[in-house]
């Protein structure tokens, strides 16, 4: 496979990351990951702190 | 040195409107060819360089002296949940002024590795981050903290992003002293997120970081001068020539000095931060008069460099001070 990637040709192939691309957008993926689930820790930690015990006592 | 006319500045006369656009430069080798074919070749490190990790640090350490000496209490958490969303904000706003100022930021040897003039991120992927970012950081922090931290928060990413990179950096030379209120918002913020109103010791925080800006950007733009005028920025160096600059940078010292004493002469901090103010303001007012006075020579350029260094320092020493105080600190220090 080319390290190059490649921007025309069959339109089948589409584009075809190198390594180094495939390497760095796992890595934004994992840091999007990390991102999400720090905010929901977040919101939850801040729903606890606002709510108190009273999270639990709620009409059904 | 020969001046360039403020008219000559005018919005889209030497760089055009529209900065920062799709294919402004040209990256070199593989990144030119992953915008081609519109594939991102940036890295988790571009997307943080696009926050300015730097200013962000800046922001969070005046955020937080807001959020310490505003009045009442506030829950730890809801106090680092407001810092994080302020940060963020202020990250946001970074990367919306990197997106619209590529352009500039080219030809400028201070920021031309900056990742989107680099090409290692598209100018797109960093509107779409920064517009992200602001809108997510101005919501959570009206939700989970208060609307009015989130409304002033909006509003200092709109100044910053808006009025500041979008229109007055590129049409006057007194973008700085104008824009700098964008700098100076954040423990404005922290103080509205902590107590829920605005306060007159959080003006005066405004005030001190509002009036410590020009002489701050001004020192860095006189010996940066070649930079701003290639680049069609009109900083006053550029504009008005460095003589003026050294009389406007003298002249916002003499007002910044007795604003940042003015704290412990109101009775809102104690004595020890009012000594602290008093020293470190003579000796930034010493570094403004050797600016003033070595106008050529070889003497010019350092003294320039001394006091752009020590107004860092000097910032912080205040709000370190005022952190102090604040918290309550160590026993000798609120006297």
């Amino acid at each position: 496979m080319a390290d190059e990637p490649k921007t025309g040709g069959d339109p089948v192939d589409g584009v075809v990351l190198t390594d180094e691309q495939k390497r760095r957008r796992r890595s934004r993926s994992l840091a999007i990951g990390l991102v999400l689930g720090a905010l929901c820790a977040l919101f939850y930690v801040v729903t606890i702190v606002k709510l108190g015990p009273g999270v639990l006592i709620r009409p059904l | 040195m020969s001046h360039v006319a403020a008219s000559d500045f005018e919005a889209g006369a030497v760089v055009p409107a529209g900065a920062g656009l799709p294919g402004r430069s040209t990256p070199p080798g593989e990144a030119a060819a992953s915008l081609a074919a519109g594939v991102s070749f940036a890295s988790v490190s571009d997307y943080i360089a696009l926050l300015k990790p730097r200013v962000m640090s800046l922001v969070i350490f005046t955020a937080l002296v807001g959020i310490v000496r505003a009045p009442g209490d506030v829950h730890p958490v809801i106090a680092f949940t407001a810092l994080l969303c302020i940060a963020i904000g202020a990250g946001a706003s970074g990367a919306l002024n990197m997106w619209w100022d590529a352009d500039i930021d080219a030809v400028m040897t201070r920021t031309r590795s900056r990742p989107v003039p680099a090409g290692r991120v598209q100018p797109g992927e960093a509107l779409a981050f920064g517009l992200t970012l602001s809108v997510g950081s101005v919501l959570v922090l009206g939700l989970l903290v208060n609307e009015l931290s989130a409304a002033l928060l909006a509003f200092t990413i709109f100044f910053y992003a808006v009025v500041y990179t979008m229109w007055l950096k590129r049409w006057t030379p007194q973008n700085i002293v104008i824009g700098g209120a964008a700098g100076a918002f954040p423990p404005m913020v922290g103080w509205a997120a902590a107590s829920g109103s605005i306060g007159l010791e959080s003006v005066l925080l405004f005030l001190i970081i509002f009036f410590w800006t020009p002489p701050h950007f001004w020192a860095l733009a006189l010996y940066k001068t070649g930079d701003y005028a290639r680049a069609g920025v009109p900083m006053l160096p550029v504009v008005a020539g460095p003589n003026e600059t050294r009389r406007q940078i003298l002249l916002y010292t003499l007002v910044l000095v007795p604003l940042a004493i003015a704290p412990a002469a109101l009775g809102m901090a104690g004595l020890a931060y009012g000594v602290l103010a008093t020293l470190a303001g003579a000796a930034l007012l010493a570094l403004a008069v050797q600016v003033y006075v070595r106008r050529e020579g070889a003497a010019a350029e350092p003294a320039a460099r001394r006091l752009f260094a020590f107004s860092i320092l000097y910032l912080f020493l205040l709000f370190a001070g005022l952190l102090l105080d604040g918290a309550g600190g160590p026993a000798w220090f609120g006297w």
